[in-house]
């Protein structure tokens, strides 16, 4: 298994996250097992991608920090919570792998993987892009800092290119 | 319906508080109810986020594991986000509760109906999450008990309290976000 998952669990350890608010996607599924796994750290598994926003809030109101992982799609459904982020000046830090650009099969995932970042920064929210393996580390480390020091919100968005694009049998 | 008054419900949920209770309302009338009850930095009042008032609450549970959490919700809220009560129950935390002031209407914008007055039940729903305590509160004689499960009872509690839809005067609490939330940080985790 690639390296730059095993980085980003570093990062979020050495950066002292205590709560990783999920949505599954395949692309952090190693990830969301290291997560689990960690002592200290603490997993939660949400129905709804605005959910990880808002336990992000409540996590940082009694002072812990955290990271939400979601996939691209899951972006649209943040929209409405992420005004609680900007009205509060929360902290927050989310690292979305995409769907819908590189390689991509599934049409049904271009709309949202392609409108992703300008969503995000409609929404207040500053993008980072990692389409390298050797960029990871530097830049969700970078994130994590940035947010947490200046009370913003952060999204790094794992391009597909770095993830591997799905592969399905050929129709 | 019977007619149990929302503000005495709240004022009995919040009444010696002290600095080991944290609150979080969801938007409208259950944030104008605990600003009647007396203003605290430890009341994170939700002024918009819609649905969002049960995974704050259970964010700030997980982080503040000492410390009771209450979420103060209005059906609508919780009818918003009803992912997040299985998200709550499977996650477990004991310190947490949800009090739901159910006056089957969407109060804030005029009194529409909601569902659970058209046989929806939220207490059920959240038993069916897996919420361990699940309680239903239509008379005055049972509103004790309700709110001794909600500040007391091992969590996940839900509590249901069937109240009056009858609108209560405004109590309009701060509602710049930025102030409620440092204002709660510095007395709950002792820095901004
Ligand atoms: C996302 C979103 N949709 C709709 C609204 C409009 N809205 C504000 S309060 C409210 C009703 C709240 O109902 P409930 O939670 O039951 O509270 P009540 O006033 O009845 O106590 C609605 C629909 C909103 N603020 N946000
Ligand atoms: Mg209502």
């Amino acid at each position: 298994m690639s390296e730059w998952r095993d980085d980003i669990f570093d990062c979020l350890q050495e950066a002292g996250v205590r709560q990783v608010a999920y949505v599954p996607d395949a692309g952090h599924a190693r990830l969301i097992d290291r997560c689990h796994e960690a002592n200290g750290m603490r997993a939660v598994s949400l129905t709804t991608e605005e959910d990880g926003v808002a336990l992000m809030a409540g996590a940082w109101l009694g002072g812990d920090k955290g990271v939400m992982l979601m996939q691209s799609s899951g972006v649209g459904n943040t929209i409405n919570m992420l005004s609680l982020v900007k009205n509060c000046q929360f902290p927050l830090v989310t690292l979305v792998t995409m769907r819908g650009e590189w390689g991509e099969w599934n049409t049904w995932q271009v709309p949202m993987g392609q409108t992703t970042q300008q969503h995000f920064e409609v929404a207040g929210v500053i993008c980072y892009r990692c389409d390298k393996p050797e960029d990871v580390k530097e830049t969700v480390a970078t994130a994590l800092r940035f947010a947490y020091y200046t009370n913003s919100a952060v999204a790094v968005l794992l391009g597909q290119r770095l993830i591997g694009a799905k592969i399905f049998p050929e129709d | 319906m019977t007619a149990l008054n929302r503000r005495e419900i709240v004022a009995k949920l919040l009444a010696d508080r002290g600095n080991d209770l944290l609150v979080v309302p969801s938007l409208g009338q259950a944030c104008y109810d605990c600003m009647a009850a007396g203003d605290s930095p430890q009341t994170f009042y939700m002024w918009g986020a819609m649905g969002g008032a049960v995974p704050v609450a259970l964010g700030l549970a997980i982080a503040q594991p000492d410390k009771r959490v209450i979420c103060i919700a209005g059906d609508g809220e919780l009818l918003m986000g009803l992912g997040a009560l299985a998200a709550t129950a499977a996650e477990a935390p004991a310190n947490f509760a949800i009090a739901c002031l159910d006056n089957e209407r969407y109060g804030e914008t005029g009194q529409q109906h909601t569902a659970t007055g058209r046989g929806a039940n939220l207490t059920a729903i959240a038993a069916g999450a897996g919420f361990g305590t699940a309680m239903m509160v239509t008379t005055e004689d049972e509103v004790a008990a309700g709110v001794k499960a909600c500040r007391e009872t091992p969590g996940p509690v839900f509590v249901t309290f069937k109240v009056d839809d009858a609108p209560e005067e405004a109590a309009i609490p701060p509602k710049d976000g930025a102030y409620l939330k440092s204002r709660f940080r510095e007395a709950v985790v002792g820095k901004i």
